[in-house]
């Protein structure tokens, strides 16, 4: 028979050991397996590929990384999983998920409530695309990259700079590059707070900019470049961002 | 109305050793006497010969009544509030009867007039004393009330309550006698949360109430809690107003632990020196979670319930040190009241 295949995430542990014992109890009705168990959303991302997943139980407040953003890198994958959130008490999640439809269960949880969840999700219902953004539009602290079939998670704070270059955008960290596959636009947007739009392709990171130095100047370029701490990379400054540029490095 | 008025702070004496009900009779009495003056005089040169007249008749009136009230705040006390109240009163007649011959030393007539009319504008100054300390307990009263409502709302979050029975929900199979541990002591801080907390209790029941709050945490979080205690033994029959510290000791565990992944520790210190008591208490800050709600306002109401039992005498700071959130309170060290 084919067993569902379903994975726990959650930061305390008795709250994954309540969860694994109401699983059991709702094993008659609908056969599963747990294919795995992670303390946070980073662990859950390293995990969830290898299991092979098909439903995702996430609690939604846990540190280093929330449940909703973990669900919003969970898109990244080819056959992401059915996600059911699960929280103790966020009465502005728990209105966007109703809203939305978005399946969600409240702790204490139910073994009923859990059932009825779990055969929904057998049966294929996915998240609609961009309702995560908008249920939680604070900024991720990861970037999601799909390289070689895995996912790798680029923290937000260690990026220098993002440039677009046709399909992808790049995503430079003091250690490398990755390519992922998000708007610059889109980006802009989010990460208002971080980054600053130094180029019409081009966001840098404000905490890494150090200064800037005088550079050729050409028809679209206002002549300066931005100075990174850390890389000896210079980005050039477009004319229409120059004034922000200034005012920022000022 | 009976219910509301069950809120109502009872009328009683203001705390006369208390610096800040000091400095408000000073003020308010100082402030009235100008105001008298200026009513009294046709002129502006008139108004500040007028302010001396009265001053040097009401100072050392008014300076020999504040000692008294210090020296016999404790007698005071006992009274019941009208009782009280006519005690201060019989004081301030007797203390400007005292000194009316030397102010006839001073140059003045001396008449039995002049006695009664002094007399009777001390008499209307303590009245509208009395007055403004009672309109004081009257605006703190739904403070009070609504300080309570918060002890039930939101000083124990519902955060905190659904998931600590979802933790005890996972033992009830396992291990079912630490299971029914923890119901106990859950029970017991909601009796704690739910009785009138207006009265000061001692801070041995306090420390009582965070140690079984912090049983419950660390039921759920495991190691990722630990809490540093360092407590001077002299400590336990401070006199100290209701959930002062469970409030803080719960945020110090929803902003400082939760969004870690690494253990983190809470300290908490508590010392007397000579008669103030200082509290201490530090917890892992977390930059990045500055978004989750609730600090200020537990804040803000203990701030609020230290200046009602302590006026000025009572503080509470915060700052950000070290990757580290602190909290210092210092208030004076009371064993009975």
């Amino acid at each position: 028979m084919n067993l569902l295949r379903v994975v726990i995430i959650d930061d305390e542990e008795p709250a994954r050991n309540r969860l694994r014992e109401l699983l059991e109890d709702c094993r008659e009705e609908l056969p599963h397996s747990i294919a795995g168990e992670a303390a946070n959303g980073v662990e859950g991302l390293q995990i969830i590929a290898a299991a092979g997943a098909e439903v995702v139980l996430v609690d939604i407040h846990m540190p280093e990384m929330s449940g909703i953003e973990f669900a919003r890198h969970l898109q990244v994958l080819e056959r992401p999983p059915a996600v059911i959130f699960v929280t103790a008490h966020d009465r502005y999640a728990v209105e966007a998920f109703e809203v939305n439809a978005v399946d969600y269960l409240t702790k204490p949880v139910r073994a009923m409530r859990l059932l009825t969840a779990l055969k929904k999700a057998a049966n294929g219902a996915r998240l609609a695309r961009g309702v995560l953004e908008s249920i939680d539009p604070a900024p991720r602290r990861f970037f999601s990259v799909a390289e070689r079939g895995r996912m790798t998670l680029v923290r937000v704070s260690d990026v220098i700079y993002l440039r677009a270059e046709l399909k992808y955008v790049t995503v430079r960290t003091r250690t490398g590059e990755h390519l992922i596959e998000e708007s610059l636009t889109q980006l802009e947007q989010e990460f208002s707070g971080v980054f600053v739009r130094i180029h019409r392709n081009c966001l840098v990171a404000r905490r890494w900019i150090r200064g800037v130095e005088r550079g050729a100047e050409s028809e679209s370029e206002a002549g300066w470049s931005v100075v990174l701490e850390g890389l000896d990379e210079r980005l050039a400054v477009s004319r229409r961002q120059w004034a922000q540029v200034k005012a920022l490095v000022s | 109305m009976q219910s509301i008025r069950q809120n109502d702070l009872p009328d009683a004496l203001p705390d006369f050793r208390n610096l800040g009900v000091i400095s408000r009779i000073l003020l308010s009495v100082n402030a009235l006497a100008l105001f008298f003056a200026l009513a009294r005089s046709r002129e502006i040169g008139e108004f500040a010969a007028k302010v001396t007249e009265i001053a040097g008749s009401l100072e050392p009136i008014l300076l020999v009544v504040v000692i008294l009230l210090y020296a016999g705040s404790t007698l005071l006390e006992r009274l019941a509030y009208v009782q009280g109240l006519l005690a201060v009163l019989a004081i301030v007649l007797a203390v400007t009867a005292a000194l009316f011959p030397f102010q006839s030393l001073l140059g003045e007539s001396g008449e039995w007039r002049e006695l009664a009319w002094s007399l009777g504008h001390a008499a209307l100054g303590t009245g509208a004393i009395a007055w403004y300390f009672h309109l004081r307990n009257r605006a703190f009263s739904p403070a009070i009330s609504e300080a309570r409502l918060q002890a039930l709302q939101a000083r124990i979050r519902p955060h905190f309550l659904f998931n600590t029975l979802n933790a005890v929900l996972s033992l009830i199979r396992k291990d079912p006698k630490r299971a029914e541990g923890a119901l106990e002591d859950l029970a017991e801080l909601f009796r704690t949360v739910m009785v009138d907390n207006r009265k000061l209790i001692t801070l041995g029941d306090e420390l009582s109430l965070c140690r079984q709050y912090l049983n419950l945490e660390q039921l759920r979080l495991g190691e990722r809690l630990s809490v540093h205690w360092r407590l001077d033994p002299a400590i336990e029959n401070a006199l100290v107003p209701p959930m002062l510290l469970q409030p803080l000791v719960e945020n110090a565990v929803y902003h400082g632990i939760e969004p870690g992944t690494a253990p983190g520790i809470i300290e908490v210190r508590i010392e007397r020196r000579d008669d103030r008591l200082w509290l201490h208490l530090a917890n892992p800050y977390h930059e990045d979670y500055q978004h989750r709600q609730g600090n200020h306002m537990a804040l803000a109401n203990i701030r609020e319930r230290l200046q009602l039992h302590f006026d000025v005498e009572a503080s509470l700071d915060t700052r950000i040190a070290d990757g580290r959130f602190e909290i210092g309170i210092a208030m004076p060290y009371r064993t009975s009241l």
